[in-house]
């Protein structure tokens, strides 16, 4: 009584039905059932990977070795290399040591706090990182130094010039926002359970979440210190804007480049690269071990410590830190701007007149560099997502390439930038712009390939298992099933890798010596260099900002889901 | 470890059968092995005669319905039950002709433009089973498709399956747990244990002629005594059970000093509340009794030779008013032939039948 065949091709009448667009995929589709073919496209992944993303930043210092060592014989350079290295070091641990102290009481205060305005302030609590980093510096710049912040307020003891003081401001400010977004994630998934056992059993509120809560919480503790440790290493641009005569790691190198010294260059990038893959290697190996102060017990101080005016005064301490901080020297680029908006410099602006013509320049500029990066990435990421989210080629083959792919992100972006053109250096038929690109995609594959991997991860293996035993070649499976059901992820991992791009000033250093992006540019002008006024700073900054919020409603109302 | 060990299974085109057995036993190994999921280490599959064993999932012709139906959510229906006509390379019309088709046999034509999550479990179950139909292979197999349905529906719905199978004369392999299930819709069963098949043949010859007592008490429960074969004469067997008691068997096995397992059903196994001379007459006091529906289940302790249980007809048991004998005298008795003799198990009995 059966009326089908198995497995044979449809009739020719049907065939004939499907239109032109349907056939060629349904080609590819077959195409993808063949075990060579499948290989070819990972093969193809990784390969762009290794020579574009992961080896030149690594491995293109290496070929500038002998020139690295010069700087031994330059003694007074060399101590100078070694003491702007040993300050980024210095300034991103104690600002990493600093949000967490500051951060983690946020986190908890949003999380725990049955106040309305929690949700309010962890809206709040994002802006340093949706700002563009060169806007942030001119901000803090302005607000801790220039005439109209701080000083103006409470007087000119208050203020500060460029120099670490600002760095730590600076850094502080845009590496709160980590902490708080790592630990409002951690604290959200942790189930409070275990306090509330701790409290019944008698323990102060202070108590149960010092002892039992935060050891729980340790590893996520960890990665938050980690990623504000190495953003606070990598920032360029806006540290340039206040560094003024000190010198951290960047800013020394970003020097270097501009006096065309070039084994200075090199020494740091070098050590910059050995140090910072060391110190984040060291830290996920030695942190699991290391123990947190929980063993002491002072009863008495932690019952007050729990009690209702002392949540509230931690409260309101939080809340400030938060506000003078982190926010208004954050927002501080509006005045200027809105000034702007007055005094006629925004006509001016869209006149493309002066200063403006390089503006928009730099501005188009920035975004075909992101765009063709992330377009990039985003095609050659793909095959490498799948690849280790479903383990193939096998546990380890996966394992390694996923260690791989988070390393361009732990190492300084000037550095990697310095590396890339080394690499590059001798291919002169490469253009500045492709160098750039390449130096982009490296900066910001991390972020597209970790997003994809963790949602194609949670699509049940079941699915694809039922769709192949209906008949569904690999690319099919990939087509009607992986990429509609994490096309969310697709999309935060492109306009992540986008944004970064856009905000990215150190590689752009280091690779470009004629080409100049939106940011280059306006640490440019801060610096002096073109005759442009505050109002027009504010203004060019202003701009950025408002892009860069734009494109980040984008993203928050794409991945928002029904 | 070996989740299937020497496994070996020819199934008939057309035929509907069950794979039953306990957690564990490698049920759904086997079913994705058929499927291509999986690969054997040793061994091969062959589908309409054919080898298939390299063969991926794609190009064999087995569709895999796994116990968590694993719908595509973010396809209605409709695109679901069409997925398989569609991966295939059928024109969509030709394939949503075919979808529209296979959800007007389950009853789902009019939810075709719904999405997964806003269906019932046995709705989801049934479009589930479409996509399985539509995918126009002459192989389903089914990974325990009842399990998550409450009980109610699971009596019902077993029957639909079968019937729906036999309509499209699709060859099914059906996993499950629940031998009330297999026993009431397979055409033939293989019991799986440990990896291992323990029997494979029609549901009455698996039940009349179990091959082991793990068989004789997993598929259809029954009573466990063990002894040693006395005597042999004229086609029967008589077992010393306990001090001074015997049982007599019509089966012609096993020879005089073999050591046994004397097994009956409980469903023969009668109550008599007065002394017989019959043979297989146990004596002991009636412990409990139970309602079953249409039986009354009776617990008899034997004193030497344990407890026995019996499931009188209800009728039966009500003319005797067995409840109010609680703790009264009764015997049990069963017919010699429905004394079925097993070899004494290496493991314990105990552990032999407790089938994990």
């Amino acid at each position: 009584m059966r009326e089908w065949v198995p497995r044979d091709p449809p009739p020719r009448d049907q065939v004939a039905e499907t239109g032109l667009m349907r056939r060629l995929l349904l080609s590819l589709d077959s195409i993808s059932g063949s075990r060579l073919a499948r290989i070819m496209a990972y093969a193809l992944g990784i390969m762009f990977f290794l020579t574009i993303i992961f080896v030149p930043p690594v491995f293109g210092i290496l070929l500038g070795w002998s020139k690295i060592f010069e700087i031994l014989s330059y003694p007074d350079l060399l101590s100078r290399g070694v003491s702007a290295i040993i300050a980024s070091f210095a300034i991103a641990g104690a600002v990493a040591l600093l949000d967490l102290a500051a951060g983690l009481p946020m986190a908890w205060f949003i999380v725990r706090s049955r106040s309305s305005w929690a949700s309010t302030i962890d809206t709040l609590a994002n802006i340093p990182f949706v700002v563009p980093t060169v806007a942030l510096g001119y901000s803090v710049l302005a607000f801790w130094g220039g005439s109209q912040g701080i000083s103006g307020l409470l007087g000119s003891r208050f203020a500060f010039s460029p120099g670490w003081q600002m760095i730590v401001l600076l850094h502080f400010a845009f590496s709160y926002p980590v902490i708080v977004r790592v630990m409002v994630g951690a604290l959200q998934g942790y189930k409070d359970i275990y306090e509330t056992a701790a409290r019944t059993l008698g323990a102060p509120t202070f108590t149960a979440a010092r002892t039992i809560s935060l050891p729980l919480l340790k590893s996520s503790l960890v990665a938050a210190f980690l990623l504000a440790f190495a953003r606070s290493l990598s920032e360029t641009g806006a540290t340039v804007m206040v560094a003024g005569a000190f010198e951290n790691g960047p800013v020394f190198i970003s020097k270097a480049r501009l006096a065309g010294q070039e084994s200075p260059l090199l020494f740091v990038s070098f050590v910059l690269i050995v140090a910072s893959s060391l110190f984040f290697i060291g830290v996920r190996v030695l942190a699991p071990r290391m123990r947190l102060p929980i063993s002491a017990v002072r009863p008495q101080l932690e019952k007050r410590l729990s009690s209702g005016p002392a949540v509230g005064l931690r409260s309101l301490l939080t809340l400030l830190v938060f506000a003078v901080l982190v926010i208004i020297p954050s927002l501080f680029v509006v005045l200027p701007a809105v000034g702007a908006v007055a005094d006629g410099t925004l006509q001016e602006a869209f006149s493309g007149n002066g200063i403006w013509s390089g503006y928009w320049q730099a501005v188009g500029l920035s975004y075909l560099v992101a765009l063709a990066a992330t377009a990039l990435n985003v095609v050659a990421g793909l095959p490498v997502s799948v690849l280790i989210a479903r383990k193939r080629g096998g546990e380890f083959v996966s394992g390694i390439l996923d260690t791989m792919v988070n390393i361009p992100i732990v190492v300084p972006s000037i550095a990697l930038g310095v590396s890339i053109g080394i690499f590059w250096g001798g291919a002169t038929y490469i253009s500045e712009f492709w160098l750039l690109i390449f130096a982009h995609a490296s900066i910001t594959y991390t972020y597209f390939v970790r997003s994809m991997v963790a949602a194609i991860e949670s699509i049940p293996m079941e699915m694809e298992d039922v769709a192949r035993t209906l008949g569904a070649k690999p690319l099919t499976v990939f087509r009607r099933l992986t990429i509609p059901l994490s096309k969310y992820a697709l999309l935060a991992g492109a306009i992540m890798a986008f944004t970064r791009s856009v905000d990215e000033t150190g590689a752009t250093l280091a690779v470009a010596k004629r080409l100049v992006t939106a940011p280059v540019l306006m640490v440019q002008w801060v610096r002096g260099i073109a005759a442009a006024s505050p109002s027009a700073i504010g203004l060019g900054l202003a701009f950025l900002v408002v892009t860069s919020f734009a494109s980040l409603l984008v993203l928050t109302l794409a991945t928002r889901r029904t | 470890m070996k989740a299937i060990d020497h496994v070996n299974l020819e199934i008939s085109d057309g035929e509907y059968v069950c794979v039953l057995g306990p957690t564990g036993s490698g049920k759904t190994t086997l079913l994705r092995l058929i499927a291509g999921l999986i690969y054997p280490t040793s061994g091969g599959i062959e589908l309409d005669g054919k080898p298939v064993t390299g063969l991926r999932p794609e190009d064999r012709s087995a569709s895999y319905v796994p116990q968590q139906y694993a719908l595509f959510p973010h396809m209605t229906v409709r695109d679901n039950v069409a997925f398989g006509p569609l991966a295939r390379g059928f024109s969509p019309e030709e394939s949503h002709r075919t979808a529209d088709e296979m959800l007007r046999l389950v009853r789902l034509a009019h939810r075709a433009t719904a999405f997964p999550h806003e269906l019932s479990g046995g709705m989801q179950q049934r479009v589930a089973l479409a996509r399985g139909l539509a995918g126009r292979s002459p192989l389903l197999l089914l990974d325990e498709p009842l399990g998550a349905i409450d009980a109610r529906l699971r009596v019902l719905l077993r029957y639909e399956l079968r019937r729906l199978a036999k309509e499209l004369a699709v060859t099914v392999v059906h996993v499950t747990h629940d031998q009330q299930e297999a026993m009431s819709i397979a055409d033939r069963i293989a019991v799986l244990r440990d990896g291992r098949v323990e029997q494979f043949g029609r549901t009455s010859e698996i039940y009349s002629s179990p091959s082991s007592p793990f068989l004789a008490n997993f598929v259809g429960g029954a009573n466990f005594l063990e002894g040693i074969v006395v005597r042999r004469e004229s086609g029967t067997a008589l077992i010393e059970v306990a001090e001074g008691f015997s049982l007599t068997s019509s089966e012609k096995e096993h020879s005089a000093g073999d050591a046994v397992v004397a097994s009956f059903r409980q469903e023969r196994t009668s109550v008599l509340t007065n002394a017989s001379t019959e043979e297989n007459v146990i004596p002991g006091k009636l412990v409990s009794t139970s309602l079953l529906g249409v039986f009354m289940r009776c617990v008899v302790d034997t004193g030497r030779a344990g407890e026995v249980m019996a499931k009188v007809p209800l009728r039966e048991a009500l003319e005797q008013r067995l409840q109010d004998r609680i703790g009264h005298v009764v015997y049990a008795r069963v017919a010699r032939d429905g004394v079925m003799l097993f070899s004494r198990p290496e493991r314990a009995l105990a552990v032999e039948l407790e089938a994990f």
